[in-house]
């Protein structure tokens, strides 16, 4: 009796062979949810191009970084748990790693993009792997300070302009055939990114990887009496949560042509990241994208009205108070309440 | 060599205000597991109050502190009234989104009506001389203050019946609610009480330095810090807490320039997060 009780314990305890990626891929293939990642994905990337209005793409492109933000941060608070005040730090750190690169050694900008996020990625796990035994609320002060501390060496780092930041010749354009193209070229590649961030958040939900990540968010410690290394899944998706954004801030601030320590580690921006992401419901991977296209909008309402330009920041503020208190759920946890066929179709 | 100990006595008088600031955090922390992250937007208000009682009346800002304080307690029962009392008992996700939120609306609504240029109050006080260094009479009498109101916040915890039902709360909601406690009434009061030092705390500062409505970030930060050393919900250990970061930052304030401080300090924090998690003069737990 114990005898089968035990081989059926062992059973259990063996994991399965790690299955082909290739199947992988096809089992994800033929679901609908990616398809319609992708084609949303395209779908931005033309809209511009077909209807040839350059503010729609300087919208758009907001619109992709935010999207890219909020979605890398559901990683962290959505699926982990874990409150990352300073997720700005990762955009902001591959922004000058990315620009620093392009710009004084005239590395190709998709190279210098990626090394700036490999770069943050790698630092992100060596953190990770300190600040994350902290929990809750400590490690919510700890990411603040991150950023604050990251901000101050920056803005003490010689190199990469000190106080003043670098700013980005007419020539740094020239190896993607001028200012014009390049700037095209660096809104399809930041769209890219947006769309590579959704596909990530979906696989990683999907993923037994993720099923642990899941487990750790909803209960730590018995996620790791059932199994899941939480100190190392917890380092890794810290670090996996920072590759992307530091590959658009490489780009965003390549197409902006400057990049200076408060701009790029600004604590606001940051917080806008959480307010989209609980806009939109965090846990999902669609509410990103709902939440960022509509605080996109939202914000560029108020930047335009007279009344309300200079409290963009209370409002938004009394926004994440409101949903906070009575739909902490967000539009897609509230959606999903209502019309709970819909879980088959979105994630 | 007497230009460092100059430089950590003045660390002393200055880190006891801080260790004000971090009463308030503590005591909200240690009696509902909040952490406020508005705290750095209530003592830019406490700054202002104070600011606006001076310029208005034209007397000493000390006088100013009462009100402070009674403004501080109102408005912090208001705020968790408003915005605290139903994510008590949440995940800590939310109680922490909340109360940035707060942070948010306060600094913004500040900015707008303050702009962010700096004000300062003005004051003078005769220093103390001592060979070549002189100790601002500011800085001494902040330091006062700070330690009269640590003893207040101490008899009052300890000595009167309201005080006993906010450590009774901290200690055991459940048993607290059924010895007849109305555990909401003092919860909102303790956060009251948390708000009120931290304006204080704010009140203090301005008569030390020139402020802008965004330096609150620069002291909450403190206060963390701060609240770490001295051990989360330990409001004797904050005024330590303060006072031991005051040395660290005079001792370091003549060898490293200024915007390394923040550095220091969030390496501090952490360090102490990890080999000390319950604080370094927590007396009080095991």
């Amino acid at each position: 009796m114990s005898n089968s009780v035990s081989q059926e314990v062992a059973k259990a305890g063996t994991f399965k062979p790690r299955r082909a990626l290739a199947e992988e891929i096809l089992r994800h293939a033929r679901r609908p949810f990616p398809w319609l990642i992708v084609v949303f994905t395209v779908i931005v990337a033309i809209a511009p191009n077909v209807l040839d209005d350059v503010s729609l793409r300087e919208s758009l492109l907001l619109a992709a970084v935010y999207v890219t933000l909020a979605s890398n941060l559901n990683l962290m608070i959505g699926y982990a748990g874990y409150v990352n005040f300073g997720n700005i730090v990762f955009f902001g750190l591959g922004g000058y790693i990315g620009v620093y690169l392009a710009t004084t050694w005239h590395v190709n900008l998709v190279l210098s993009a990626l090394i700036g996020g490999v770069g943050v990625s790698a630092l992100a796990y060596l953190f990770g792997l300190g600040i994350l035994r902290l929990r809750g609320a400590f490690f919510a002060l700890a990411t603040i300070g991150v950023n604050e501390a990251i901000h101050a060496f920056v803005t003490n780092f010689e190199p990469w302009g000190g106080a003043t930041g670098i700013y980005l010749s007419m020539d740094a354009y020239e190896p993607l055939g001028g200012p014009m193209k390049g700037l095209w070229l660096c809104y399809y590649l930041i769209v890219v990114v947006m769309g590579l961030s959704l596909l990530l958040s979906y696989a990683i939900k999907t993923s037994k990887f993720g099923l642990g990540i899941l487990a750790i968010g909803q209960n730590e410690d018995a996620a790791a009496v059932l199994g899941v290394p939480t100190p190392r899944y917890k380092a890794i998706i810290y670090s996996v949560s920072g590759f992307l954004p530091a590959v658009a801030g490489c780009l965003y601030f390549f197409k902006s042509g400057i990049i200076e320590p408060n701009g790029a580690f600004d604590l606001t921006t940051s917080i806008e990241a959480i307010v989209m992401l609980m806009l939109g419901g965090a846990g999902t991977v669609t509410g990103p994208v709902i939440g960022a296209f509509l605080y996109e909008e939202l914000r560029s309402f108020l930047l335009f009205s007279e009344t309300f330009s200079h409290l963009q920041l209370v409002l938004a503020g009394a926004l994440l108070l409101v949903i906070v208190l009575f739909v902490p759920g967000g539009l897609m946890g509230w959606l999903f309440a209502r019309v709970p066929r819909l879980r088959k179709w979105l994630q | 060599m007497i230009g460092i100990l100059a430089s950590v006595i003045d660390g002393v008088l200055v880190g006891a205000v801080y260790g004000v600031a971090a009463m308030g955090l503590t005591l909200i922390w240690g009696v509902m597991n909040v952490i406020n992250l508005s705290h750095g937007a209530i003592i830019v208000l406490g700054m202002f109050v104070v600011y606006f009682l001076t310029n208005a009346t034209g007397v000493s800002p000390y006088y100013g502190i009462p009100i402070v304080l009674v403004v501080g307690f109102a408005a912090g029962v208001i705020i968790y009234w408003m915005s605290v009392n139903r994510v008590i008992g949440r995940p800590i996700l939310m109680s922490l989104l909340a109360t940035f939120a707060l942070n948010m609306i306060i600094i913004g609504l500040a900015t707008a009506a303050w702009t962010t240029s700096p004000y300062n109050v003005p004051i003078s006080l005769p220093g103390i001389t001592i060979q070549n260094y002189t100790f601002t009479g500011t800085h001494i009498m902040a330091a006062v203050i700070a330690g009269v109101i640590a003893g207040l916040l101490y008899l009052f915890l300890h000595y009167t019946r309201p005080g006993r039902a906010i450590r009774a709360v901290a200690s055991n909601r459940e048993a607290a609610e059924l010895n007849g406690i109305p555990t909401r009434r003092v919860l909102a009061m303790a956060f009251g009480l948390g708000v009120a030092l931290a304006c204080v705390s704010g009140a203090l500062i301005s008569t030390l330095f020139p402020f802008t409505v965004l330096s609150g970030g620069a002291y909450q930060l403190k206060s963390f810090v701060v609240t770490v050393l001295g051990g989360l919900g330990n409001p004797a250990g904050a005024l330590l807490g303060g006072i031991a970061l005051g040395i660290v930052e005079g001792l370091a304030t003549p060898f490293t320039p200024v915007s390394w401080t923040p550095i220091i300090e969030f390496g501090l924090f952490v360090l102490t997060l990890m080999a000390f998690p319950r604080g370094i003069f927590s007396f009080t737990r095991p």
